[in-house]
């Protein structure tokens, strides 16, 4: 006698002809022992989401359509690659050149990643405008931005296996800033290298986070993301709940299920995302320098940095931040603390954060280094806790960049605005987003080009204003004219 | 059984008691993982000292030579640019060399064994890019007014021909001097201390 399986209704299927009654079969079979039909149905088949969807809500679902092609290429390109420092940039030639189609899956890999970055700036400029990381959706943002932080982690790594000149003195460049850290840095970045260069140890390890540890830590990130969405439901560009408006049959009133609907909708935005990765990845998969930079075409040289070297595309707005801090600068972003704390002082409601800012402060502004108080401190001295105080500006410049990507964490928390999504915000926000994007876009520009005085400044006026965007977000959130928000969306 | 009641005390401590243990035990295994990432025992060994030829190298000429995988840069160094080192004393962070980027032999005015010769480690002190040759007093990019150096493509750091950081640039440090000896009038032997056991042995 064997144990009875779930008792649960059976599956019925319409519309697949002579196929219905085996096919319902098989499906009862299988959904009396895995949660088969309730997984459709929850995620996709009765999933409501808001009917206003736009074009901005295509890519999520480009996002995952991409992370699905980067494993896939892959796959096949670690049949032929191979991680060591003697043969890595051969066999990436070899891939190019003489594997059957070798070409095609490997542009297919590198057009993917900077693909994969664009989508993921544009999905997070969606919830940007959108306000969707306001409660009920902290959950989501903070698991969407642990994937942006591991996504750049897995670009980081992947660059340096082809071996060029770019992908040597980039991941060179990268693993001391962790040298910069006081106390463990030096040990860190040793750590981190395996060798005290960069070198064979240093491709293995960074081999081992790309293909295997990284891929497996989004793909159950990814997971954790879809599934908090789903528990608390789609934000939509109106900002409405729409589960606060349902109908007698418990379904909200502004929702449409998933499937069919989006995931149609979806084909298309996914048809025209293939026609315009093709046209990159078949005419121009360099992008000019951008996605594949030309110096990488050059084997790794320890002993010769490029006479230019530059992050891909995706990196240098934080790269630009970090070149920023220079130590003219220190002196700029003491005041900045000095008024920030000011601001607390006198305009904020809550005692604990004035304390706060009278205590942090100081102790902020003490350690930075040329800004007026002179002092120079050694700690541990002869220990391998030895510190000296102040730090100086090339640590505040790791600093500056690490909070740049971190900050990003706390927006549920600044935007105290009544209302989610810009279209209800008043002029302030609206204007602070608008710089916000246009600040991005030139750290960026200026993260690809050579060091020069004017862009040195542009980029440290851009830092403290990328920095403001989200300091001053509990204010120019609440000072500003809102306008009523609708109670059902809006088309 | 039934009616005998959770003693909710003793649970309690029995879960506190193995979750401890087992996150004593979980950070315990950690330790082999980690450690396999330190530099294993041939890179350690890796780092011999590496003898160069300079005889062939002209006045004004660099020539790099490999060390622990690091470039290690020999300047010839000319009278102008020896007279160049003096006029940027009040330009660099560090012109007394007082923070210990040198053997104590190099801390000079022009960091090192003889005025003629700098032995550099050929890697900028910020983030460990190599910096290149701008020796020809010229008016540059970045700096109108240079009298000849080392400048850093990846971040504007500027050095001068004693490898000393200019003020105001992103490195925050002089350029590595490496321990360095003179076997003899052309021979350098990079990695040994002038003076140490090892350099007798060698020479």
């Amino acid at each position: 006698m064997t144990m009875a399986a779930t008792k649960k209704e059976p599956v019925v299927i319409e519309g697949a002809g002579a196929l219905n009654t085996p096919l319902s079969g098989l499906l009862t079979w299988v959904d009396q022992r895995f949660p088969l039909m309730s997984l459709w149905k929850d995620h996709l088949a009765e999933y409501y989401a808001p009917k206003n969807f736009n074009f901005w809500y295509y890519f999520g679902l480009l996002a995952m359509l991409i992370l699905v092609l980067q494993i896939v290429t892959g796959i096949f390109l670690v049949m032929h690659y191979k991680p060591s420092a003697a043969e890595a940039f051969a066999s990436v030639e070899y891939i190019m050149r003489d594997v059957p189609g070798g070409w095609l899956i490997r542009y297919m890999h590198s057009t993917g990643a900077s693909a994969f970055f664009v989508v993921i700036y544009l999905h997070m400029f969606r919830g940007l405008m959108y306000g969707s990381y306001r409660a009920p959706r902290e959950l989501v943002w903070i698991f969407g931005m642990i994937i942006y932080l591991c996504l750049m982690a897995e670009a980081f790594f992947g660059y340096l296996l082809p071996w060029g000149q770019m992908s040597y003195w980039g991941a060179q460049v990268i693993i001391n800033l962790f040298d910069a850290l006081p106390i463990i840095g030096p040990d860190l970045s040793t750590w981190i290298r395996g060798d005290f260069v960069v070198g064979d140890a240093t491709l293995n390890r960074f081999f081992a986070f790309h293909v295997i540890a990284i891929p497996l830590a989004l793909l159950a990130l990814v997971g954790a993301h879809i599934m908090a969405l789903h528990e608390v439901g789609s934000n939509n560009p109106d900002g409405v709940e729409i589960k606060e408006n349902k109908n007698a049959a418990g379904k909200p009133v502004d929702g449409i299920p998933f499937h069919p609907y989006y995931t149609v909708k979806d084909s298309l935005g996914v048809v025209v995302f293939a026609f315009l990765f093709c046209m990159v990845m078949f005419f121009a998969p360099e992008m000019g320098g951008y996605f594949l930079e030309y110096n990488n075409f050059i084997p790794a040289d320890p002993l010769k940095t490029p006479p230019h070297i530059a992050p891909v595309w995706y990196f240098t707005p934080y790269y630009s931040i970090l070149r920023a801090v220079t130590e003219d600068f220190m002196f700029w972003l003491a005041l900045g603390v000095a008024a920030y704390a000011t601001l607390i002082v006198f305009t904020s409601r809550g005692c604990l954060s004035k304390i706060l800012a009278v205590l942090i402060a100081p102790v902020v502004i003490f350690l930075m280094k040329g800004v007026g108080f002179g002092m120079t401190f050694t700690l541990f001295r002869g220990t391998f806790l030895e510190i000296t105080l102040p730090l100086e500006a090339k640590v505040w410049g790791v600093i500056l960049m690490g909070l740049a990507t971190l900050i990003f964490f706390l927006l549920p928390w600044l935007d105290k605005s009544p209302v989610k999504s810009i279209r209800y915000k008043g002029v302030l926000s609206r204007w602070a987003l608008t710089i916000f994007v246009a600040v991005f876009l030139i750290l960026g520009y200026y993260g690809t080009q050579p060091v020069t005085d004017l862009g040195t400044l542009i980029s440290q006026i851009g830092t403290l204003l990328y920095f403001a965007f989200f300091l001053l977000m509990p204010w120019y959130t609440q000072m500003e004219q809102t306008r009523p928000v609708p109670s059902r969306v809006t088309m | 059984m039934a009616e005998q009641e959770t003693d909710k005390g003793r649970r309690c401590m029995l879960v506190a008691a193995s979750t401890v243990a087992g996150g004593i035990a979980v950070g315990v295994t950690a330790v082999p993982f980690v450690a396999s990432m330190l530099p294993s025992e041939r890179a350690k060994a890796a780092g011999a000292p590496v003898e160069a030829d300079i005889g062939k190298l002209a006045p004004g000429e660099r020539m790099t030579v490999e060390w622990r995988g690091k470039p290690v840069w020999i300047v010839r160094r000319t009278p102008e640019m020896l007279d160049s080192i003096k006029q940027s004393v009040d330009k660099v962070a560090d012109p007394d060399s007082n923070k210990a980027m040198q053997p104590r032999y190099a801390a000079n005015e022009f960091r090192s064994i003889k005025p003629e010769y700098l032995v550099l480690v050929g890697i900028c002190t910020h983030l460990g890019c190599s910096p290149v040759d701008r020796f020809a007093a010229q008016a540059e990019a970045f700096a109108a007014d240079w009298k000849g150096g080392f400048y850093c493509p990846c971040h504007g750091s500027l050095f001068d021909l004693a490898g000393r950081v200019f003020k105001n640039r992103p490195a925050p440090d002089n350029l590595i001097v490496p321990p360095h000896t003179f076997l003899s009038d052309t021979k350098i032997l990079i990695g040994v201390d002038q003076g140490a056991e090892g350099a007798k042995g060698a020479a």
